[in-house]
């Protein structure tokens, strides 16, 4: 079981959501991130004062899923996320040691 | 607003017994019998029975009141909150708030009368302390002959005007300045500053008794000393703007730069509430402008078309101004530029045309634009959310062009001639020029020099700035425990 983390644009939530629906994927943690990267970024100009606005708004996702369809979850997001511009954002994955549903207590993949 | 009939009475002027009437010798009569207190309100109504006031200016007069409040609440309010970051708004809302208040109080014990009752040529008397011998049947007069609005009105109508006069300057040293220092300073300020040059730029006696060069002359001389010499200001470019944004800049030097200035980011928080604040000063602006000609009549109008047409074009002014020179319109220019144009416009509003309001917006939105930009880094301090480069500039370039605008011959309304009952003849723009900038000096000098003295012995006694762990966490935990947003 493996874990993957995903930084992506935030208008691009909705598409990621379903291609992951697609493949199967059973449920997905969303955050509202900021971050700093490649992307750099803009300048906001107020009356005479500059500011470099350094992070940018980004969205993580971070979905649990079985081994069999990591790869398939992989490249969902990786199409439906992409605009092919920088600040596309990326994709992390680690490994999962234990699962539990807490209403359940159902362990390993059932728990998914 | 009285005394001047009772002296006049009292004393046997010469004015009056050149059109002296059988009416008028009786009320002399009974003015000299009379105590001074009662002779006042006395005179006014048995001198001219038909000085009563016109129900419509009465009513026009109140709703003008009323929506120079809005103006400061929660119009400046909203305007400024806006520009402070999230954790200072409510330190400016209460601000506005408290001094609004504190002022009103000050006006109806000893304000109004200092400003707009007969003394010296600098500052007013103590006939109205308290706001005694004021009854529901006092009189103000206005700047047309025979006609008076009820003196409870006018008194109120002043009394906003001091309130957000006051209320301008806490934007200088938003976000660092302590609740205490605020109050106490505001309070040597409006007495030092605010009442001497309210009384020297607009109390005068009133026209009714104008019929003469030499009765002119003796009416004039009771006058404030800036009003003696010349100076047009509408509806306050000196009094309020100018006033107002050196006692700001001034304060802003002495308090010192905000923690971690020109390092952090110090955007404003929300420009929405920027332009809501905008839109409800221009709103509020009508009766601001417009009521400062005390009555419902044409000269209203025009102010009131000028401060429509001015301040449209100062937005358009500061906005394609700063699309061409930074590149993008943003929001918080256009709601400046409008701030800009209100402000210029502001002394002009009763004497230009309104193609001349058009050109005083448009300048004075440019004008405004390098206010806070280039000029303000010459001046190097941090005046917060800029009310020098805004009321300063803005006030400076509405008092000056006021006199450039008012000719005749640019399609001004020129200067009115109460002895001959029509607009004077004759108007020099260069003269004028020089009579306008006699005021602006002598109020950046006036209200600087006090404001100055203010500040620095408030530092001595209790101090001007929050500790330095406060005013990062903000003010509104800090000063006043309570937060504007949910976190």
């Amino acid at each position: 079981m493996k874990l993957i983390t995903a930084i992506i644009k935030p208008f691009k939530l909705d598409e990621v959501r379903e291609a992951l629906s697609e493949v199967g994927v059973s449920g997905i943690t969303v955050t509202e991130v900021k971050g700093f990267g490649r992307q750099k970024g803009h300048t906001e100009l107020y009356r005479g004062a500059e500011y470099v606005v350094d992070f940018l708004p980004k969205v993580k996702i971070e979905a649990a899923v079985e081994d069999g369809i990591l790869e398939r979850a992989i490249e969902a997001i990786e199409k439906s996320a992409r605009t092919g511009k920088i600040g596309d954002g990326k994709i992390f994955v680690s490994p999962v040691e234990h699962v539990i549903r807490i209403r359940t207590g159902e362990t390993g993949a059932s728990a998914l | 607003m009285l005394t001047w009939m009772k002296k006049l009475l009292a004393s046997g002027a010469v004015a009056l017994a050149i059109g002296a009437t059988g009416v008028m010798a009786t009320t002399a009569a009974f003015a000299q019998e009379a105590k001074p207190a009662v002779a006042a309100a006395a005179a006014a109504v048995a001198a001219a029975p038909a000085l009563v006031p016109n129900k419509a200016d009465t009513a026009w007069m109140m709703v003008c009141t009323a929506l120079v409040l809005l103006m400061t609440l929660p119009g400046l309010a909203l305007f400024y909150g806006g520009l402070t970051r999230s954790k200072n708004i409510l330190s400016i809302c209460m601000q506005c708030f408290m001094v609004f208040s504190l002022i009103t109080v000050l006006w109806a014990i000893y304000g109004y009368s200092f400003a707009f009752t007969e003394g010296g040529a600098f500052i007013g008397g103590l006939d109205r302390l308290f706001l005694g011998g004021m009854t529901p049947d006092s009189v103000a007069a206005t700047f047309s002959k025979g006609v008076v609005i009820p003196e409870y009105v006018f008194m109120a109508f002043q009394a906003v005007f001091a309130t957000i006069t006051c209320c301008l300057i806490i934007g200088s040293f938003a976000e660092r300045a302590k609740f205490s220092a605020i109050l106490v300073f505001m309070i040597i300020w409006f007495t030092f500053s605010y009442l001497p040059i309210a009384h020297m730029v607009w109390f005068w006696p009133g026209p009714d008794d104008i019929k003469d060069a030499a009765s002119l002359e003796a009416i004039t001389a009771r006058a404030g000393w800036l009003w003696q010499k010349g100076v047009l200001d509408f509806a306050g470019g000196t009094v309020v703007h100018i006033n107002a944004a050196i006692a700001g800049l001034v304060g802003s030097y002495v308090i010192g730069k905000r923690v971690g200035y020109g390092k952090e980011a110090m955007k404003p928080h929300n420009l929405v509430y920027v332009m809501s604040g905008a839109a409800l000063l221009w709103f509020g602006w009508f009766g601001f402008n417009a009521g400062s000609a005390l009555e419902a009549n044409g000269s209203a109008a025009l102010a009131f078309v000028n401060t429509y047409l001015a301040t449209a074009a100062a937005v358009l002014g500061w906005s394609v101004a700063e699309w061409v020179l930074k590149g993008k319109p943003s929001m918080l220019g256009a709601a400046s530029g409008c701030v800009a144009g209100l402000v210029a416009i502001t002394p002009a509003a009763g004497f230009v045309g309104p193609m001349g309001a058009l050109i005083i917006g448009v300048i004075a939105g440019v004008a405004c634009l390098w206010g806070v930009t280039g000029l303000k880094k010459i001046l190097g301090s941090d005046d917060s959310l800029d009310v020098f480069g805004v009321h300063g500039v803005g006030g400076i370039t509405g008092a000056l062009l006021t006199g450039v605008f008012a000719d005749p011959a640019l399609g001004g309304t020129g200067i009115w001639d109460y002895v001959a009952n029509a607009a004077a003849a004759d108007y020099s723009i260069a003269s004028q020029l020089w009579i306008q900038a006699q005021g602006v000096l002598t109020t950046l000098i006036w209200s600087g020099v006090v404001s100055f003295i203010a500040f620095k012995l408030i530092d001595m006694v209790i101090g001007l700035r929050v500790k330095e762990d406060e005013e990062r966490e903000g003010l509104d935990i800090s000063s006043h425990g309570e937060a504007a947003y949910e976190s």
